[in-house]
């Protein structure tokens, strides 16, 4: 930490937090919006005279508010920058007659109660994002009276009340009554590998070997205290993990296989019972405790929803970022030039987060290294010509790229270092104007001509984007996935470039199903190009159903590049739809859409 | 109306049809489909190739653009997700705009999803070949641009990962921005006693 501090080359702002960002790889201009401190951070010596004569008293969060701050604080002793800070929320001292007193106090006055919030801009050629965890809350497990009994505490109190700067200086105390503890109980798994909604279901990945620390710890330091650690099993993968296990057994530890249904506090002696099945004996069992720890994990942070919108993020379903692809690319994200380090991207220790937080700065400096980088071709061209002003291609598309006046019927420019090349512009312009490079109608109506050329009844159209849906189906590939071979898939980048008149000559060439498939709604890789997706198709089944047409032979699917399984569920559940559709059904679409039918120089 | 995109269709298409090793040649006759890909107007030239990535693999696929003036090819092998980018440089060493290169995956798609249905399979390869071929002969050559990338990064967090993020682009000459939002650095990492497995201090 105090590395950083001292580094030449690194700007350090705290209380700061990304506000908003514009360009790409390369080129991003992204906006910090910083709070005040109303303590100048150079000025400070920390010598922590202001915090002495301070009145306001506030649970202190760094401790888990075992311990108290002033309302100017440090949080803790080591804290980079070495500098003072005012919560403002609940300092008296803007109005110098209610108090001022630190200002006072402050001998090298260095406390400005009017700093003012910054907004200020930097320009940067990559991005890592290592916004964190949160650390889970047990509160909705109410069985283990969590907050109801002092002496139950979640492990991350745990560890600040062992620390020898914390509030005990690392004395093991009982809350209730401030004497050792005979007995210490562990629960673990509280809010991790949990399926009924109060927690999440993944494994936290730290949580067992961080119990088998504190069982090392308080059998080293207080042999007479007793360790019951009671768990579903352990995961102790990493390297010297197990022989800390074994460490943690040999010095007295007790494993016992099965998680309390509830704890009881005796409100007389605040003694905690805790009930248990043992999984090894398959009695139920009775043990009693005088504190005990629930093993929390960790979630994905309340407020990363924000960060995510900002720099076009992708989530994986347990909450954490999505990387541009699990094995090959572990700590990119699909955002050219913002890359993943540590618990943004999912539960992780110490070790991993340092390692992966090398990774992502190798790969950071493998562009800026080189000094440029190569803007795929993949953007969209329009022919003036064609172009009648009428502006959808420039409401649609999700960058606004493309300027157009229908006022003074100036045709539509694409300006292409903006345009990512999702193609929605092309699909939504009804004119031919638009022309989606790499992705044109007739590379895609030569494709769908082609898999519709022998036996079209027993094919199953699939138009799939390039980075959540096709991903999805080349995970279930991966996965080894079983699924009925009926299936062609065509590829897009985004699911926005799915044209209707597409969908329409599929099914004039006898395709009985098609399926239109992209990212979730939130996931989309063209911010928010998918939502015109599903308003075409929602256009399209009336359609279909006004020309006596079912509406359900037209599916439309969100798969997510980790959702092989889903994957494997669509295709199943869309040859069921398959099968449903007679010859003369097909016969029937092909007449009334013959209209509809594209010309392409025949080519199968 | 679709647009057109002149006249430049593919006449001298090469077909390079994957094993990888037997992660699909287990499942789909490659042969069949190499067969079936001559058939294909505009196929010049069909192939079976063991790893169709490794290094005589690639070797082939330039020596054939060559040889045979082929003017798009298709790979029938993998994800393009995987390697579109190693055919696509591949192309360019032998002349040919990489944009002239399209894939058709008859791996994930296909060889490992429908491992127990091989004729349906084969069947299946065919037709992503023949798709592949189909709007391979209307690829365009595309030109990249080139953009700079300024020596400059932002990194979001100041917990322990950003400060190693930090420290290895500072060390390494990179100017780094360092935003964290708590008043301190240290993030849940400075709250820890101490860590396993080594039983240290982790500030």
């Amino acid at each position: 930490m105090a590395d950083v501090a001292r580094h030449p080359r690194i700007e350090l702002h705290t209380l700061a937090t990304v506000e908003a960002a514009s360009g790409s790889v390369g080129n991003f201009k992204v906006k910090i919006r910083q709070k005040p401190r109303y303590v100048d951070v150079d000025a400070c010596t920390a010598c922590g005279d202001c915090a002495k004569v301070c009145p306001v008293l506030l649970p202190n969060e760094f401790e888990a508010g075992l311990m108290t701050k002033r309302a100017i604080h440090q949080l803790f002793p080591q804290a980079v920058p070495a500098a003072y800070v005012i919560d403002m929320d609940h300092c008296l001292g803007t109005n110098p007659i209610a108090c001022g007193k630190c200002a006072e106090a402050c001998g090298v006055h260095c406390i400005d109660y009017d700093d003012q919030e910054k907004v200020f801009e930097v320009e940067v050629g990559t991005i890592i994002v290592a916004t964190g965890q949160d650390v889970m809350d047990p509160t909705p497990f109410e069985e283990y009276g969590y907050t109801r009994y002092e002496n139950v505490l979640t492990s991350l109190e745990f560890e600040r009340l062992i620390s020898p700067l914390g509030p005990t200086l690392g004395h093991l105390i009982k809350l209730s009554d401030r004497t050792l503890p005979k007995t210490v109980a562990f629960i673990q798994c509280v809010g991790s590998r949990c399926d009924d909604g109060r927690g999440k279901p993944y494994c936290s990945n730290i949580c067992c070997m961080n119990t088998i620390k504190d069982s090392l710890l308080i059998r080293d330091h207080w042999p007479d205290v007793e360790v019951k650690i009671f768990y579903i099993d352990i995961r102790a993968f990493g390297k010297g993990f197990e022989d800390m296990y074994k460490r943690s057994k040999a010095a007295g530890a007790k494993y016992i296989r099965g998680i309390p249904g509830e704890v009881m506090e005796d409100p007389e002696t605040k003694e905690l019972i805790l009930h248990v099945e043992n999984g090894d004996t398959g009695r139920l069992e009775e043990h009693r405790a005088e504190m005990v720890i629930l093993s929390v994990g960790m979630e994905a942070p309340a407020d990363m929803r924000k960060l995510q919108t900002i720099l076009n993020l992708q989530k994986t379903p347990d909450g954490f970022y999505l990387e541009a692809h699990p094995k090959l690319l572990p700590v990119d994200a699909a955002t050219k030039g913002v890359f993943f380090a540590g618990t943004a991207e999912g539960p992780k220790d110490v070790k991993d987060s340092v390692t992966q937080a090398s990774a992502a700065a190798a790969r950071a400096l493998r562009l800026m290294a080189e000094g440029k980088v190569h803007i795929p071709a993949i953007t969209s061209t329009i022919d003036e010509d064609l172009c009648k002003f009428c502006e959808v291609c420039a409401k649609a598309c999700p960058y606004g790229a493309i300027t157009v006046d229908r006022k003074t019927k100036k045709p539509a420019v694409v300006a292409e270092a903006a345009c990512a090349g999702c193609g929605t512009c092309g699909a939504e312009c009804a004119t031919g104007a638009i022309t989606m490079k790499h992705f044109t109608d007739e590379q895609i109506i030569a494709q769908v001509d082609a898999m519709l050329a022998d036996r079209p009844e027993e094919k199953i159209v699939v138009f799939a984007c390039n980075w959540c849906s096709y991903a999805g189906g080349d995970f279930a590939g991966v996965s080894r996935l079983q699924y009925p071979p009926t299936m062609r898939l065509v590829r897009t980048m985004c699911s926005g470039r799915v044209d209707k008149k597409f969908v329409l000559h599929a099914f004039a060439k006898g395709a009985p199903v098609v399926l239109v498939s992209g990212c979730h709604y939130v996931d989309c890789h063209y911010i928010d190009a998918n939502r015109w997706t599903q308003k075409r198709v929602e256009r399209l089944w009336d359609q279909l159903e006004r020309k006596g047409i079912r509406p359900e032979r037209l599916q439309l699917e969100w798969i997510s590049s980790a959702e092989g399984a889903k994957f494997q569920t669509v295709m199943e559940a869309i040859e069921k739809i398959r099968r449903t559709v007679t010859p003369e059904e097909i016969e029937h679409t092909k007449k009334v859409l013959e209209k509809n039918l594209l010309e392409v120089p025949i080519l199968v | 109306m679709i647009q057109k995109m002149g006249d430049g269709l593919g006449e001298r298409v090469g077909v390079f049809v994957c094993e990888c090793g037997m992660n699909i040649s287990d499942t789909v006759d490659v042969e069949a489909v190499r067969e079936f890909a001559e058939t294909l107007p505009g196929v010049v030239h069909a192939s079976v190739n063991k790893y169709t990535c490794s290094e005589p693999g690639q070797q082939q696929i330039k020596e054939t653009i060559r040889e045979k003036n082929l003017d798009r090819i298709v790979v029938a092998a993998c994800t393009p997700r995987m390697h579109e980018p190693t055919f696509r440089a591949c192309a360019e060493e032998a002349g040919l705009n990489p944009y002239l290169v399209e894939m058709a995956n008859i791996r994930e798609h296909c060889s490992w999803v429908h491992t127990k249905e091989k004729a349906a399979a084969t069947e299946k390869a065919k037709d992503l070949v023949r798709m592949a071929v189909a709007r391979g002969r209307y690829l365009e050559p595309q030109t990249e641009m080139e953009s700079p990338v300024i020596r400059r990064a932002l990194v979001v967090g100041g917990g322990v990962a950003g400060i190693q993020a930090s420290l290895d682009l500072a060390d390494s000459g990179i100017d780094v921005v360092l935003v964290e939002k708590q008043s301190t650095l240290g993030g849940v990492m400075a709250q820890l006693d101490k860590t396993f497995p080594t039983m240290d201090c982790p500030t």
